[in-house]
């Protein structure tokens, strides 16, 4: 599934907020690559810098230093709409928060409409109509029950399934995953991380999973990049790393998984 | 929104408020059209008491203060809503704008804001109402408006600061809405009661500035409102000749429009913040 053609690569990335004394490199000196249909993890606490990294290719925060490139072109001081909306028809996202990821004044008709848009301005309406009841369809959600629904009327999970559908529409060539299930219950856990490797096996999409979750990145990954304080601190391939870590902060972070059959010394 | 409005009407201090303000409203209005007369029509003697002919009595021109006090209200009421309606949309716009593209753009409109905030509103009030040579209610409210944005600018930056952080902004954004839609369609609909409320102080707070302005001499020409009748009274001794139905109606008048409007305010405020709620 894999291919070799590499889609996104970003070099010595850096993001610092603030000056002087008080500034942070949330993202200091980040390289990695991602090829086309392979889903990799940024692994790390929170600080970590990973949801900053995120937020950087997806070209919602602009760059201290370094290069984002998108399939061959640099795309790092884009910034005309036209070629922004080029971008962000390849690249898409998921947020953690299935909560404030909708607009609660809006329908899921319109949220899925709006993503439509995106696509192609030239749709009629009876053809976005059809193409959204096909995506809820394959997200496992019922479109007559949903579609006039607001957010607030629908649970986690749902919310979260209407998200994967309005990427469906979009259908990008990278989709950013920001901590996709870390607040959504259990057992609608499972249920979205298997429609998330979906999208890989059906469409060839790569995947970005930015987690704290190692179960998660494990199950998930062919490869982990695991970031502390803004840095990655190792990178490989997701067996290897889980079986085998070299740095001590991968180590540690190992350590910290609750095993169910030991017990925890608090 | 249903649920608001029940919440609203059930608390007291609201339909006080409201009951109030509709009686104003209804008196400033339909006052006018049951009664059509002239207020500058001379119609008795010099400060005649109140009687059953003058029910308010007449002011130093032989004026009915009754018809004067219907129809200064509307026009209170008038400018006072048009310098409402000015200062939200101006502070609205400026705020969000401010709060929803930061950086330079936010310092540039911060600082101007800032920079009307320090010079004292009314000295610009005076100022631009001597510069305009006709003053028509109209124009107060203008000049009104535009002076008293500021605060609602400020506060309305800070929200939208607040509100930008949230995912479906984020998600908007990749989805490729443009500015202009991300302030009207994601930001400003979680806004619109603060807004609302926003805009009901300045309806208060620009009544009250008219007649500031008008008790000073600078009010509207050829037109009575609060603030033309108490400078009135003020111009032509009605305090020290003991003529207090001249200027006691314009100022209960007054009191009790502000009284109804901030009323309303601070019970919306209860129900749009449950954290001021009392159980």
């Amino acid at each position: 599934m894999v291919e070799d053609r590499e889609l996104l690569r970003v070099e010595n990335l850096t993001r610092i907020f603030g000056s002087g004394k008080s500034q942070v490199r949330a993202v200091d000196n980040v390289s990695f690559s991602i090829k086309e249909g392979e889903i990799v993890s940024l692994l790390g606490e929170s600080g970590s810098g990973k949801t900053t990294t995120a937020r950087l290719i997806l070209k919602l925060l602009p760059p201290t230093s370094g290069k984002i490139i998108f399939r061959g072109k640099d795309i790092t001081y884009v910034s005309s709409r036209k070629e922004l909306l080029n971008y962000w028809r390849e690249v898409q996202a998921i947020f953690q928060d299935p909560f404030s990821s909708f607009n609660i004044f809006y329908s899921i008709r319109r949220v899925l409409n709006n993503a439509l848009r995106l696509v192609s301005e030239s749709i009629s309406r009876e053809e976005r109509e059809e193409m959204i009841k096909e995506v809820l369809l394959s997200v496992g959600l019922n479109p007559a029950e949903i579609l006039d629904k607001r957010p607030y009327e629908l649970s986690g999970g749902q919310r979260q399934r209407i998200m994967l559908a309005r990427v469906l529409l979009i259908r990008p060539k990278l989709l950013v995953a920001d901590e996709p299930t870390s607040m959504i219950d259990a057992s609608s856990r499972a249920g979205i991380l298997n429609l998330l490797m979906e999208l890989r096996n059906a469409y060839g999409m790569s995947i970005i999973f930015i987690t704290h979750d190692i179960g998660l990145a494990y199950y998930t990954s062919d490869r982990l990049f695991i970031m502390n304080s803004g840095k990655i601190v190792e990178e490989g391939d997701a067996e290897e790393i889980i079986n085998n870590p070299k740095d001590d902060y991968t180590k540690k972070l190992l350590e910290d998984v609750p095993v169910i059959h030991r017990k925890w010394e608090l | 929104m249903k649920d608001i409005f029940i919440l609203l009407f059930r608390s007291k201090r609201f339909i006080v408020g409201f009951v109030l303000f509709l009686a104003v409203l209804s008196f400033a209005i339909i006052g006018p059209m049951l009664n059509p007369k002239n207020p500058f029509q001379m119609v008795g003697g010099l400060f005649t008491p109140p009687s059953d002919k003058f029910i308010l009595g007449t002011d130093n021109l032989g004026r009915d203060v009754f018809t004067q006090l219907m129809y200064g209200t509307r026009t209170s009421l008038l400018i006072g809503c048009t310098a409402g309606v000015i200062a939200t949309s101006i502070g609205v716009t400026i705020g969000s704008i401010a709060g929803y593209k930061g950086g330079i753009v936010e310092e540039i409109l911060m600082g101007i804001t800032n920079v009307f905030i320090t010079i004292p509103s009314i000295v610009v009030l005076i100022l631009l109402s001597i510069a305009i040579k006709t003053r028509s209610a109209a124009v107060m409210g203008l000049v009104i408006g535009v002076t008293s944005w500021p605060w609602t600018a400020r506060a309305v930056r800070a929200q939208t600061a607040s509100l930008k952080t949230r995912e479906h902004i984020d998600i908007a954004r990749i989805t490729g809405f443009s500015s202009i839609e991300m302030i009207v369609l994601e930001i400003l609909p979680y806004m619109f009661s603060y807004i609302f409320m926003a805009f009901i102080l300045q309806f208060s707070g620009g009544i009250l500035n008219e007649a500031t302005l008008s008790m000073l001499g600078l009010g509207p020409y050829q037109t009575v409102s609060l603030g033309v009748m108490l400078h009135w009274s003020l111009l032509w001794e009605a305090v020290r000749t003991g003529a207090w139905w001249a200027f006691i109606p314009p100022v209960i008048c007054l009191s009790m429009t502000t009284f109804s409007l901030m009323s309303m305010n601070s019970s919306m405020d209860e129900v749009f913040n449950p954290r001021l709620r009392r159980s």
